[in-house]
């Protein structure tokens, strides 16, 4: 987890005081030098930084109060309009389902990442033959491509010839196939399902080592109270784990609210636009209708709604550092 | 799910007796956990392998595996699958080289704004990549980076620069000053010492950040789809995109494109599981 702690300045060199005004003034050009050397290595990465994230942020802003679209590719021209685009974007059908989609998303994928996440984790803290190594598989979802893992899941959600359809009806869960992706009361449901498998491991990672940090010893003590089982999880882990527990949700919900791929994929935020999120508005507005300063005020509206939970994370941060 | 209960042997003969018990119990209900979590990658490598047509009535077992599907993958993706391959190649060397100064900086120097610096490093990184690609594009069509090769290397270094920087400064910081002090008194300067010193010590931590560089790039589907126009420049993810498209066709050509996409992380996740897990929990923050 990187925080916001600075080292101690190992590589910091000190100018020595030395007897004789021409040498100090030589040496204290010599430091001032090294010192330049040594920001001019962030040089690169924060040029990078600020025109590959810093540019486009501003970038939106400044899109998002004009008309532009293909025209202004043309001519170059593109008018201020004011709040119009926000007032297309809030005034537009499409708009509370939206944000409703987008909430229901988010809760529902962090909701079934963290609690499979969690369950997991706690399983491989037993040490085991081969845990490590399963472990370490369990990664795999995470690293693949999403347009795979959409593509793959599409095959496994069709409704007539897909895995899942046949497995259910082997079981006799269901009689008549499930239209997955292609029926709005149930899309929103299977793009949650999917975005659940490709989050555990993340939540895995981030869990497992929250309670690795956590003593023995609390359990042994705690055994010998007779808390064992879930007393045990409800008295020493939970408490223990929470500073944990709460940068995995808020980083979650920040990750979660940006996912584009997956629908798209999945999706395309259909049908009927049963999983049309913001972050879809933004990327259709822009690049389906090509009108970029309605996409540009979908996505200031993401970026605003990122933010509140940025800041909670980075707030706890600090106190975690402060601690 | 299976047990939260976070059992622990209350005395030191309790711990004795569980050690000494072989615990293959747990490994066989860990081996189940990790089959049903993979499934749908087993499920893509077996479609992949049934006979080409529109249909997806796949049997459990590739028990007459056709070979129809890679036929058509390569043919039709193969270029494609080289452009990711070069592009991710490039993310690699461009984001290495940018980044790891800056992570040694923010490891071992010390300056007032190193927080404020840190801080806008994890605060890059929660930017949603459509704000990006809204903006890029416009400039890339000024600039004329559209469908360009350097074009998306560049964005999608930024799935990997914060990413990097992060990881390898926290490497960074357990390098002993001492070890570069030493050599600057024998007269080398602060980029010899950190290009024959500090790079050669962080050679894990480079493989670490690079496999993860070269991962995110070759995954990037976004900036794929919004900064190409024509077919010039045709990365594997939007070869996938457009299987997919309207109505598939063909699922095993589909999934065997899938499969040859996911090649570089199974393939990596074998062989070099020691990097990647020293990534993912040094930075699974992405």
């Amino acid at each position: 987890m990187p925080t916001l702690t600075t080292s101690p300045a190992p590589g910091d060199l000190s100018p020595a005081a030395t007897a004789g005004t021409a040498e100090r003034d030589g040496r204290r050009r010599g430091f001032r030098r090294e010192r330049l050397v040594q920001a001019l290595f962030l040089a690169p990465a924060a040029l990078f930084l600020l025109l590959f994230f810093g540019y486009p942020v501003v970038k939106n802003v400044v899109m998002s109060l004009q008309e532009y679209t293909t025209r202004t590719f043309f001519t170059g021209e593109a008018p201020w309009v004011g709040m119009a685009n926000y007032a297309t974007a809030a005034g537009s059908s499409l708009f509370a389902p939206a944000m409703l989609n987008t909430a229901m998303f988010t809760l529902g994928s962090i909701a079934g990442q963290f609690v499979i996440g969690l369950a997991l984790a706690s399983f491989f803290k037993r040490r085991f033959p081969l845990s490590g190594f399963l472990r370490s598989m369990l990664l795999l979802p995470w690293l693949l491509p999403l347009i795979v893992s959409s593509a793959t899941w599409r095959s496994i959600l069709d409704q007539d010839s897909g895995i899942l359809n046949a497995f259910l009806r082997n079981l006799g869960l269901i009689q008549e196939p499930v239209p997955w992706l292609t029926s709005p009361s149930v899309a929103l449901l299977a793009v949650v399902l999917v975005n659940i498998w490709v989050g555990i491991p993340f939540n895995v990672t981030l869990l497992y080592g929250g309670l690795q940090e956590i003593p023995e010893e609390l359990y042994e003590a705690g055994a010998v109270d007779g808390a064992t089982g879930w007393k045990a999880f409800w008295h020493i882990t939970w408490p223990n784990l929470r500073p944990v527990v709460s940068v995995v949700l808020v980083l979650g919900v920040v990750y979660t609210l940006k996912v584009l791929d997956i629908i798209l994929g999945l999706t395309n935020g259909g049908p009927a636009n049963a999983t049309q999120t913001l972050a879809v508005r933004s990327y259709q507005e822009s690049f389906v209708n090509f009108q970029f300063g309605v996409g540009a005020a979908f996505s200031n509206i993401l970026i605003l709604i990122s933010l509140v939970f940025a800041v909670v994370y980075l707030r706890m941060n600090r106190r975690a550092v402060d601690e | 799910m299976t047990t939260l209960d976070i059992t622990t042997p209350g005395s030191a003969a309790a711990r004795l007796r569980k050690a000494s018990r072989p615990k293959l119990g747990h490994t066989a209900v860990g081996l189940l956990l990790l089959a049903v979590m993979l499934f749908p990658v087993y499920w893509m490598v077996n479609a992949s392998l049934q006979p080409s047509g529109n249909t997806l009535t796949a049997d459990f077992l590739p028990l007459n595996p056709s070979f129809e599907g890679y036929e058509k993958a390569i043919a039709q993706q193969g270029p494609n699958l080289l452009t990711s391959l070069v592009i991710s190649l490039g993310t690699v060397v461009f984001s290495l080289a940018v980044a790891a100064p800056a992570a040694y900086m923010l490891a071992q120097f010390r300056f007032r704004w190193i927080n404020a610096a840190l801080l806008a490093i994890l605060i890059s990184q929660m930017i949603p990549g459509i704000v990006i690609a809204n903006a890029l594009y416009a400039a890339y069509n000024d600039l004329g980076l559209l469908n360009s090769i350097p074009g998306l290397i560049l964005a999608d270094s930024t799935h990997a620069i914060p990413f990097v920087i992060l990881i390898m400064r926290a490497f960074m910081m357990r390098i002993p000053p001492s070890i570069v002090e030493a050599a600057r008194v024998d007269g080398a300067g602060l980029v010899r010492a950190f290009v024959s010193i500090v790079l050669p010590i962080s050679r894990n931590s480079l493989i670490t950040a690079g496999l993860f560089a070269f991962l995110f790039s070759w995954s990037d589907f976004l900036f794929a789809l919004t900064l190409t126009t024509t077919e010039d420049v045709r990365p594997v993810t939007l070869g996938i995109y457009q299987y997919l498209g309207t109505q598939v066709s063909n699922w095993s050509a589909v999934m065997a494109t899938a499969v040859l996409s996911s090649l570089p992380a199974i393939v990596l996740l074998v062989l070099a599981q020691k990097y990647i897990a020293a990534g993912a929990t040094g930075g699974a923050v992405k």
